[in-house]
């Protein structure tokens, strides 16, 4: 309560019973969701994190409860998500002695965590709360456990609630370094061929404007990670599109013709890079990043710069001088053609054949004016919605990056709605990972969370059928799926929904699913062999991109 | 490519665990750790650790900066035996017997500078603080004319050439973060 904590996701049990008791009286206060599987709990609470900036908060119990949240912990960390997971322990007293339900939580969850602790008595609860939500939240954000034994939820203690503001271990916004700040404006001041990366760091800085006059002052065209999607509206300018594995051919390509390149709040990822013996070789390289373990990680920087996106920034910018990059920027556009031809066009506007999941997506990115939260499971269609989508917010993809979870989409979307309830929330998943958290359903129907929820349905775990077709001699091993009658499934949640197989029934199909803001199944049958291009395959070098036939 | 020793030292808060946080990192990247000796630090409160590992420069770098990164480290650096000075200490007990058949303990002594522990009728346990080449040396000469019963090794304790004492430095730097 002290912290601002208005909705916790959770799942009560034996050893967290005390706090739950607790709970009952601040039902007014502090909005419980009954999830329907702790995984669902803490996706939910990335999810709204994601979408809100503020910290996720989980309640769950221990053993089991805990394990089954490792997941969600684990996404959070790769992905930087704020988070503060409570996980109940036996008491004090039976520690160690292989308790019912007793496991080692911080043990597990150590390297998964930003801070994992255990409370033992309740005259830490407080300090370590303050703690906790001090660690999630500042510099790089991450998932925090607290481990609380059930003797120290039910001990009686007069409660003193002070913020934490400062650990000396732990500085999480440095100051900035006017030297490195000096060398990188330099080397920006002279390139020719400037090309920037934008990662998530701009969008948990919420240094989306300061981004924007950094570009435009030295006329840089930049590109985005799949986490760094929706910092720059879809529409600006300089946006030259999406970087890696099934990013755009622009980025890509230029990513190997530039001279300088600047990372801003990204980490070099192996979906990004590809081949590190083959990236950027010719180029000056600045980074931009607020964690030093970062810098020199993957790509060695010839302008490392350690701080804040928000304070970097401008302070760069302040030293930059105006430029302009006609003809560089004019480059992107022969790769844009290119792949809108071989690609996007069959993708997105095809008039016959099987639907492909690029109308899908488009058709209802238009629909919503462009303006709605999308939220993803993890496979072909993520990389569909992310490509096909069109943003003109931030804040507006929320998907497992790092960890790349099936069965995330669900349960995030219902945190997303509830941490913006005044957006249209539509969450897009294949047939497999919707049936990994398929349970959420029951959530959502509890709660009238009005979620959007789209099947891509091509009755295989597409994005592995993909690589078995590309990589494995067509030997479909174990991908192909009979599925059950998803409408029919969340009529039993009471939750409407169609099924859609023909082209000249999705736009009504659509309309009917926006129609108001109640939660919403459409399942739409895809084509089976559907691929995702362009694909820079796995290990290749960043300009080595395949386009299909 | 070509690995040298690094010296890892760690100063940290005295929190439970801390030592899994830091091994994990190790682990992950599959190096081994070939020794490791932690003790309180000169200033109340601060454990340090000091760490040797066989690696390459580009991943004692990362190593040290991951080890930095979690929450309850104050701070982490790497050395090369150039710039330390360092030391490890070892046991050796030796049957007594086989040790006065051998001759002079005096010259023993004098040879290796060496203490001695203990010495009863059964074993004579002797000491010797050196760098591990040191006491590498005396107990293979040890094995092959007398016999060692037992010997152990402790881990490098090793302090910094330079004038600088970071830990003071670093406890210093942060105060204009704390208001």
């Amino acid at each position: 309560m002290h912290e601002g904590v208005d909705t916790i996701f959770g799942y009560p049990g034996g050893a967290i019973m005390p706090t739950f008791d607790a709970l009952y009286d601040y039902d007014k206060k502090v909005n419980h969701i009954l999830t329907r599987h702790e995984q669902g709990a803490t996706h939910a609470a990335q999810g709204y994190a994601r979408v809100s900036g503020k910290v996720g908060v989980c309640l769950v119990t221990s053993g089991p409860a805990a394990t089954n949240a490792i997941t969600g912990i684990a996404d959070a960390m790769l992905d930087s998500t704020p988070m503060v997971v409570i996980t109940g322990q036996v008491g004090a007293a039976l520690l160690g002695t292989d308790a019912f339900q007793e496991i080692d939580v911080v043990g597990i969850s150590q390297p998964i965590t930003k801070w994992a602790y255990q409370i033992r008595r309740a005259e830490d609860i407080a300090w370590a709360v303050a703690r906790a939500f001090y660690i999630a939240r500042s510099g790089r954000p991450g998932p925090v456990v607290l481990d609380i034994t059930k003797n120290a939820q039910f001990q009686e203690i007069d409660f003193i609630y002070e913020p934490c503001t400062f650990i000396r271990s732990y500085i999480p916004t440095p100051e900035i370094n006017p030297s490195q700040i000096e060398l990188a404006a330099e080397i920006i001041n002279s390139a020719k061929k400037p090309f920037a990366l934008v990662g998530q760091g701009v969008v948990l800085s919420n240094a989306e404007a300061e981004l924007k006059e950094f570009l435009e002052k030295a006329d840089i065209p930049a590109a985005w990670t799949l986490l760094g999607a929706s910092a720059m509206d879809t529409d600006f300018s300089l946006n030259k599109g999406f970087l890696g594995m099934h990013g755009n051919v622009g980025p890509n390509i230029m990513t190997n013709q530039c001279d300088v390149l600047i990372a801003i709040g990204m980490r070099f990822d192996d979906r990004v890079t590809g081949d590190l013996n083959h990236y950027a070789k010719q180029a000056k390289i600045v980074h931009l990043d607020i964690d030093s373990a970062e810098l020199n990680k993957n790509v060695k920087a010839d302008a490392p710069v350690h701080g804040s996106a928000k304070d970097t920034l401008p302070a760069i910018s302040a030293l930059l001088k105006p430029a302009k990059h006609t003809d560089w920027i004019a480059e992107f556009k022969q790769h844009d053609d290119r792949e809108f031809e071989k690609v996007i066009d069959r993708e997105v506007y095809p008039t016959s054949g099987e639907i492909t999941m690029g109308e899908v997506i488009y058709k209802i990115s238009e629909a919503t004016g462009n303006k709605a939260v999308v939220v993803t499971d993890v496979g072909q269609h993520q990389m569909m919605a992310t490509r096909y989508s069109k943003f003109s917010q931030t804040r507006s993809l929320i998907t497992s990056g790092g960890l790349g979870t099936m069965g995330f989409g669900i349960p995030a979307a219902m945190g997303a709605k509830m941490g913006a309830p005044e957006r249209t929330v539509i969450m897009f998943s294949g047939d497999g990972g919707f049936q990994m958290t398929i349970q959420e359903l029951g959530t959502i129907m509890q709660e009238q969370i009005g979620v959007k929820m789209i099947i891509l349905n091509n009755h295989f775990l597409g994005m592995v059928r993909q690589w078995q077709e590309m990589f494995f001699e067509e030997r479909y091993s174990f991908t192909k799926m009979q599925n059950p009658d998803f409408v029919a499934i969340a009529k039993a949640y009471k939750i409407d929904g169609q099924n859609v197989s023909e082209r000249s029934e999705l736009d009504a199909a659509i309309a009917d699913m926006l129609k108001d803001d109640k939660p919403y199944l459409l399942v739409v049958d895809v084509e089976m062999k559907g691929m995702v291009y362009p694909m820079m395959p796995a290990g290749a070098a960043v300009d080595n991109i395949l386009l299909g036939e | 490519m070509e690995k040298t020793l690094y010296t890892i030292t760690v100063f940290s808060e005295n929190t439970v665990g801390l030592l899994g946080q830091i091994t994990i990192i190790f682990t992950r990247r599959a190096l081994n750790i070939e020794t490791l000796s932690v003790s309180p630090s000169a200033i109340k409160g601060i454990h340090k650790f000091t760490i040797t590992l066989f690696t390459t420069q580009d991943v004692v770098e990362k190593v040290v900066k991951q080890i930095d990164k979690r929450i309850d480290i104050l701070k982490s650096y790497y050395n090369t035996d150039d710039d330390l000075v360092h030391q490890e200490i070892a046991l050796y007990k030796i049957a007594t017997d086989n040790l006065l058949q051998q001759g002079s303990i005096e010259e023993l002594i004098r040879k290796y500078h060496i203490r001695v522990l203990e010495m009863n009728a059964d074993f004579v346990v002797l000491q010797k603080a050196g760098h591990y080449a040191e006491t590498q040396q005396m107990f293979e000469e040890l094995s092959e004319t007398v016999g060692v019963l037992q010997f152990i090794r402790s881990g490098r304790v090793a302090i910094t050439k330079s004038k600088v004492e970071r830990l003071s430095d670093m406890l210093e730097g942060i105060k204009k973060y704390q208001n």
